[in-house]
């Protein structure tokens, strides 16, 4: 059945899935039940009349009423944690970004000065897979990884996009679910309970991972854009982000950049400049989830 | 034209006979089938409804074969994701790689699939077959309010259908990015072979079958305004007709919004424009648009996305309460409920649209108020099923096989429909969305009810079609594979679904999460294979009784409504004389009173003193 959880608003979502559950399973062996049992008892005889009957407003009115109430129910249960779960981040949340491509997933964390450097995605290429514009002092400490760390108890937000097609992170154990969509930055908050070593001593299974899937058709790939996510203890999780190396210790990137920038006339004017060139390419401005694109 | 003729129907039969009006008068106005007509215009460019409707249903039983052969190869793929399947090369050519299925045609066969069923199948072959064959007939016409637009609109769906089904032997591949083709993937060849020439024909099929749409929806709904005969208010008319009516609005008000999302998406791919493209950097290239949404599309899609699901099931519902009806020798419980759920479904279906979109990064303020809106529409969705179990009730049933598979829609509504309440809750679909549970729960709900609704439909008004019976045992023995076929696809697939496996996937080993539920997997397989085989039972019944079976009599199933009051096999202008007037509603089954269980709808009040209920003896005076 449902993926073993591992985030606070996923027990949430168990307790509302299976209470959900319950009350269509009441509806659907009710409505079966009389469906079979009307048909079995009411085959035709020779002789008999059918019932003439043919309206009734006090029962359509009872038939009605009831029904809605019950959604009411439903519709207000899960507008509360609707709007709890895509609320706005609590400030102290570890930001990371995920951006999607045809067919991996790229991971880029802010490094010291928490704050993800300006990306551009005309200086792309090979070694620059990002875009980063190193113009922007807050680039320099980035640091990409090819899995997703994250402490347990911790808030997380991930920031989301794509740089070709549509893509959609799906991370079946923490019930997070949100597209990359290309020119329109995304973001889910949650917050992880469980390390992969608590999950690996549940389940028995010393292989396990987290995972993260791409559930939206993007392509030749689709089925295989997987990516690895690992649950530490806070002090692990400190230890791991302190032996990462930035992206200015990457030769490649940077020389990588200073070509592009030359080619694009991008990457000029530090920090503002950068912000601004990718204000006006992309139209973007980092803006808080309530505010997001409400197309 | 008829609605104004002076002359009023007099009946000559009593109620012991099954009274039917006969007028002496020949209409000669309206003989066309003395005519000798060229066979080109009697079959093939045909301005009578009934030829029309016929063509529909024959094309869509075609088109119904081709996509769930499709289903079958990728089931194979998902069932047996380690076997060889060189066997199939002679079928798929280069498509089949060392042994293996291409990926990106098996892409091509879920989108292929999808567009077929919904589109050529479950729109054009159920909508199309049925509204053209039994508006008129139920309303008391002559035909439809413009035969030549009838026609037309035939003519474009079969344009479409042939480019859509060229588009299957492109060296590319038809069109690859899922049936909502959802850009970028569907404007970029980098992306994907399909979405070259694939979507082209694609987008340009649709486009002619967004204009057959049209001019079927315009026509059917002229007609049930203007060409009703005497009597027949719309207080009177059957629910069949009703269903028929309110989907034809709902195509003519959606359709038009598919159509201008496609014509963006033409300019997207071909002109230069960025309408949904933005800050794309694919094939080791940066494209230069900037600004456009692919939200925007999946906006404009499910406008007319959403209201398509009902465009495909409210035909079925109103077949099987007609079905429902006169099987079980009883009215229809709640008739002006009944009309007031569909009319409420209708309203409804164009303020959900988005309930697909949760979590595309859509302002989340927007996915309360859409969660709101549809789990509403689980209300009138739930008066309709009580009152079809209600009219079961205490009835006097005929399994015949129509009512076999109009029962078999109520219960596969009913499932189908329940896992909508989890699927329309915002919370829960970040959860669910794209996963398996989705594809079962619409496989139910829209899918294989309004297959069940079109079977019900063909048996119920074959001898009408064609002026013979389809055999009953065969249709016992299809509706059982098929029923038992279903559920044996569709429950264990929510099972899968809530498991978290995604859909769109050619294989799940790669995931330590989906690497589990192989043995199910090819048991869905193996079940949906053979729901497939158990329906060629249905197509040798269907066209060995179009030449071979049983002659039908004029009113085979003892039914209220007009069409069983016209010749066995009607001519071009239905019936030969004077169109009948209407006195009653179409649900007099079993009326106290009354000699026989049924009284047609043009059987006045006048003749039958012994039923009448207070009010109507009135209306007899």
């Amino acid at each position: 059945m449902n993926p073993p959880i591992a985030s606070v608003h996923g027990h949430a979502m168990e307790r509302m899935f299976w209470t959900t559950m319950t009350v269509i399973g009441i509806a659907f062996v009710i409505t079966q039940a009389l469906l079979f049992i009307y048909s079995y008892k009411y085959q035709h005889r020779e002789g008999r009349r059918a019932y003439f009957f043919s309206h009734n407003n006090k029962i359509e009115v009872i038939w009605t009423i009831i029904p809605a109430i019950v959604m009411a129910a439903l519709i207000f249960a899960g507008w509360k944690a609707w709007t709890r779960i895509t609320g706005p981040a609590p400030k102290d949340a570890i930001v990371l970004e995920v951006m999607g491509k045809q067919f991996n997933w790229l991971v880029r964390y802010p490094g010291r000065d928490m704050k993800l450097g300006v990306v551009n995605y005309r200086l792309i290429d090979a070694s620059n897979e990002f875009g980063f514009d190193l113009s922007d002092k807050s680039a320099m400490d980035d640091f990409t990884a090819s899995e997703i760390h994250v402490p347990k108890g911790h808030p997380v937000l991930i920031k989301i996009r794509s740089r070709d097609v549509l893509h959609a992170v799906y991370m079946p154990h923490f019930r997070v679910q949100m597209y990359a969509v290309p020119g329109m930055p995304t973001r889910f908050w949650f917050t992880p309970t469980t390390t992969t070593d608590e999950m690996r001593a549940k389940l028995g299974n010393p292989k396990f991972n987290y995972e993260l899937a791409c559930n939206q058709i993007c392509g030749k790939g689709h089925f295989a854009m997987k990516l690895n996510i690992v649950v530490d203890e806070p002090d692990d999780y400190v230890a791991w982000f302190a032996a990462q190396s930035p992206i200015s210790q990457n030769a490649d990137l940077m020389a990588s950049f200073k070509q592009m920038s030359q080619q694009t006339g991008l990457g000029k004017g530090g920090s503002q400049g950068a912000r601004a060139s990718a204000v006006e390419e992309t139209g973007e401005t980092p803006a808080p989830l309530s505010a997001q694109a409400s197309m | 034209m008829a609605t104004n003729l002076p002359v009023s129907a007099q009946s000559q039969g009593g109620v012991g006979t099954a009274p039917v009006p006969h007028t002496e008068h020949e209409d000669h106005l309206h003989d066309h089938e003395h005519h000798d007509q060229h066979w080109l215009w009697k079959y093939v460019f045909s301005q009578d409804h009934k030829m029309i409707a016929r063509q529909f249903l024959i094309t869509g039983m075609i088109w119904a074969i081709i996509g769930g052969l499709l289903s079958s190869l990728f089931r194979l793929q998902l069932g047996w994701p380690e076997a060889t399947l060189d066997w199939l090369q002679p079928l798929l050519g280069k498509w089949i790689e060392g042994g293996k299925l291409n990926p990106e045609f098996y892409l091509a066969l879920v989108t292929m699939h999808g567009t077929i069923m919904v589109f050529f199948v479950l729109t054009a072959g159920l909508s199309g077959t049925f509204s053209n064959f039994l508006i008129p007939l139920q309303v008391g016409a002559r035909d439809m309010a413009s035969g030549f637009m009838n026609m037309l609109s035939y003519w474009f769906f079969f344009l479409s259908s042939v480019i859509m089904f060229c588009s299957l032997f492109l060296e590319t591949g038809p069109a690859a990015s899922g049936w909502t083709i959802y850009p970028p993937l569907s404007a970029l060849p980098q992306a994907i072979p399909g979405s070259g020439m694939g979507m082209t024909m694609w987008l340009v099929s649709m486009v002619f079958f967004i204009v057959s749409q049209l001019l079927g929806g315009v026509n059917y709904v002229t007609t049930v305004i203007n060409l009703r005969t005497r009597g027949m208010s719309m207080s009177k008319l059957p629910l069949t007709i009703w269903a028929f009516f309110l989907t034809a609005i709902l195509g003519i008000l959606s359709f038009p919004v598919l159509f201008s999302a496609a014509l963006l998406l033409v300019f997207d791919r071909s002109f230069g424009t960025s309408f949904f493209l933005s800050d794309i950097y694919i094939a080791g290239q940066a494209l230069h648009n900037q600004g456009g949404s692919p939200v925007l599309f999946q906006h404009l899609f499910w406008f007319l996305g959403h209201p398509e699901v009902y465009i495909v099931i409210m035909p079925a519902m109103g077949m099987v309460s007609e079905i429902l009806a006169t099987n079980a020798r009883k009215p229809i419980f709640g008739y002006r409920a009944m009309i007031g759920s569909l009319i409420g479904i209708s309203l409804l279906s164009f303020v959900v649209w988005a309930h697909h979109m949760f979590v595309t990064g859509m302002n989340p303020f927007l996915g309360s108020v859409f969660m709101f809106l549809t789990l509403i529409i689980a209300v009138p969705s739930g008066v309709k099923v009580f009152n079809w179990l209600a009219t079961l009730w205490r009835g006097n049933i005929r399994f015949t096989a129509a009512m076999l598979f109009a029962i078999g829609f109520v219960s596969l509504f009913i499932s189908g429909g329940l896992t909508g309440i989890i699927l329309g809750n915002a919370t829960l679909d970040i959860q669910m969305h794209n996963t398996y549970f989705v594809v079962a729960h619409f496989h139910l709900v829209m899918g294989s009810s309004a297959f069940f609704g079109l079977f019900a439909g063909v048996y119920h008004w074959f001898p009408k079609m064609f002026g013979r019976m389809m055999d009953e045992k065969l249709g016992y023995i299809h509706f059982w594979l098929t029923f038992l076929g279903v559920y044996l696809v569709f429950m264990p697939m929510h099972y899968v679904g809530i498991a978290g496996f995604p859909r769109r996937y050619y294989s799940w080993t790669g995931f330590d999460a989906f690497s589990q539920f192989a043995d199910l997997n090819k048991f869905i397989s193996i079940a949906a294979i053979l729901a497939f085989f158990a329906q060629f039972v249905f197509i040798f019944n269907f066209f060995y009784s179009i030449f071979r079976g049983r002659r039908a009599t004029e009113n085979p199933w003892n039914s209220t409504t007009l069409e069983w009051t016209t010749p066995i096999e009607p001519g071009h202008g239905n019936w030969p004389g004077e169109i009948p007037a209407v006195y009653r509603w179409p649900y007099d089954y079993s009326k106290p009173g009354a000699d026989v269980d049924f009284i047609p709808q043009n059987v006045p009040y006048s003749q039958t003193p012994s039923s009448n209920l207070p009010y109507e003896r009135e209306l007899s005076e």
